[in-house]
């Protein structure tokens, strides 16, 4: 095999990976929040001792937990349409699919994060007079968000990989923007190794920040 | 409101602050407290003694709902804590909401064996943190009233220190003023000093003592038997579920009547008035 790299036609259309490095980024954002708050909010949730909101939690975190985003996605954006009486975008699909994802597994981070406190925390709070609610939002989950965050800078990082999944319904973002140059160029080669080295660029810098992070914490306690 | 602490409250009433009755505890199959009638008038000083998993520390625990009886009367200031159902069979259950819980721990302060200190705050924020959270106070008052609880427990040097970089000494007085800025009427003390270094056992002894002598009122389960015998007006010898002796710290740690009490006692070589 004797391939000529030829990067000329990737850098014709800057504007096209910039038009899929902001969808990359705006699906990233919109994920990682809906994601991560809807995973406390689950994680809570599963840590209750009433049924009508333990179950519902539990039940979420295995359906979620137990099929894949891809599929999730297509279903969001081909299925559910059929159901609704409005048309679903391509960004609302994806973003769907990633964050009910992401929340399941963040979710059980934050259960676990919560579950490593030591009784006592809890009941020091408690014998100054503190509601479970006070207890939980003071005392609890400020200690527990230390211990998970490298927990949760890595879901981060996942959830940034996960977005090139929305290129299954045609949202703009970098993957879908290089599918693009290599089918209207005959570039696979060139287009691919692009995309996957702007993926790096941005994943990296985060990656050795959380390494730094781990070690901060670490030496804290 | 006034911005001084109230002083502790020391006149006798003839209403008993606390007053326990046939309280019982079960864990599963296990009864650890079978029957517990008590009664605490303000300022008595009540040191519980007894050995390991005789339910002396249940006892304390029951009586500001970390633990909930299994059934039996606690009564507050004369009003009987949680809500009484009797049913058709003519037992009683009592139901607990945790609001009224909330309110009885703010009047029963409890001092724990680890000292669960808040490892995310200073001490000064330690101290601060019921002030803001549960009385809801401003956070410059707050400071204010902490820092003077820190002085009372001599520590007011150490205010912005974590609990990480104090003494477990150091660490059971902070405790100490996180209880006391909520000015409770009772104080429960579940051995204070179990978990110290023979050597720090004395600074978190005095500051209790000066506690004592302000006339707080207060219960201490403690294996410090010569501490009992300076400070408690009473003392309680709890064995196997049951309060098996009481009566003055002479008559209970000099002359016990009961064996079990003797047996105790004498396995405590460091006795010494």
């Amino acid at each position: 095999m004797n391939h000529r790299w030829n990067f000329d036609a990737v850098w014709a259309h800057p504007e096209a990976l910039l038009a899929g490095a902001a969808g990359t980024l705006r699906i990233f954002a919109i994920c990682l929040v809906l994601g991560l708050s809807l995973g406390l909010l689950v994680g809570l949730g599963r840590y209750s001792r009433r049924p009508w909101i333990y179950l519902p939690a539990s039940t979420f975190v295995e359906f979620f937990r137990n099929t894949p985003v891809l599929v999730q996605i297509l279903w969001f954006y081909f299925a559910l349409p059929m159901l609704l009486p409005f048309e679903i975008s391509p960004l609302t699909a994806a973003a769907l699919g990633i964050s009910l994802n992401s929340a399941a597994f963040s979710g059980e981070i934050f259960r676990g994060g919560i579950q490593s406190l030591e009784r006592g925390q809890w009941e020091g709070a408690q014998a100054l007079g503190m509601t479970q609610g006070q207890a939980m939002r003071r005392i609890i989950l400020p200690q527990a968000i230390k211990r998970m965050l490298p927990a949760l800078t890595n879901r981060a990082i996942e959830i940034f990989k996960m977005s090139t999944l929305a290129s299954a319904v045609a949202y703009v973002e970098l993957l879908q923007q290089g599918k693009l140059i290599a089918s209207l160029n005959f570039n696979p080669i060139e287009a691919y190794t692009v995309i996957a080295l702007l993926f790096f660029a941005f994943l990296y810098p985060l990656v050795q920040a959380t390494y730094v992070l781990e070690r901060r914490l670490r030496q804290g306690d | 409101m006034n911005d001084a602490p109230s002083p502790a409250p020391t006149a006798k009433t003839t209403q008993p602050l606390l007053r326990v009755t046939a309280l019982r505890k079960q864990f599963g199959p296990a009864e650890i407290l079978k029957g517990i009638d008590l009664s605490v008038a303000s300022g008595d000083r009540i040191a519980i003694l007894g050995a390991s998993g005789s339910g002396k520390s249940t006892l304390l625990r029951c009586l500001n709902f970390m633990e909930k009886p299994s059934s039996g009367r606690v009564e507050l200031g004369g009003s009987v804590v949680g809500t009484e159902r009797t049913s058709r069979d003519g037992s009683v259950r009592t139901d607990y909401s945790e609001r009224e819980l909330t309110r009885v721990r703010q009047r029963v302060g409890m001092v724990f064996q680890q000292f669960n200190l808040f490892p995310h705050m200073t001490a000064l924020g330690n101290v601060t943190e019921g002030l803001l959270t549960v009385k809801g106070l401003a956070r410059d008052l707050a400071a204010t009233q902490a820092r003077a609880q820190l002085a009372r427990v001599g520590l007011a040097d150490k205010a912005d220190e974590y609990p990480a970089r104090l003494s477990g000494g150091q660490k059971q007085r902070v405790a100490i003023a996180r209880a006391l800025a909520m000015e409770p009427e009772l104080l429960l003390f579940d051995e204070p000093t179990s978990a110290l270094d023979p050597e720090l056992v004395g600074e978190v002894l005095r500051v209790i003592r000066a506690l004592a002598e302000e006339g707080r009122t207060m219960l201490l389960v403690t294996h410090e038997v010569g501490f009992a015998y300076h400070v408690a007006s009473r003392v309680l010898f709890i064995a196997d579920g049951v309060i098996h002796e009481q009566g003055t710290p002479d008559e209970v740690l000099k002359h016990p009547r009961q064996a079990r009490t003797q047996a105790f006692l004498a396995r405590h070589n460091e006795f010494n008035f």
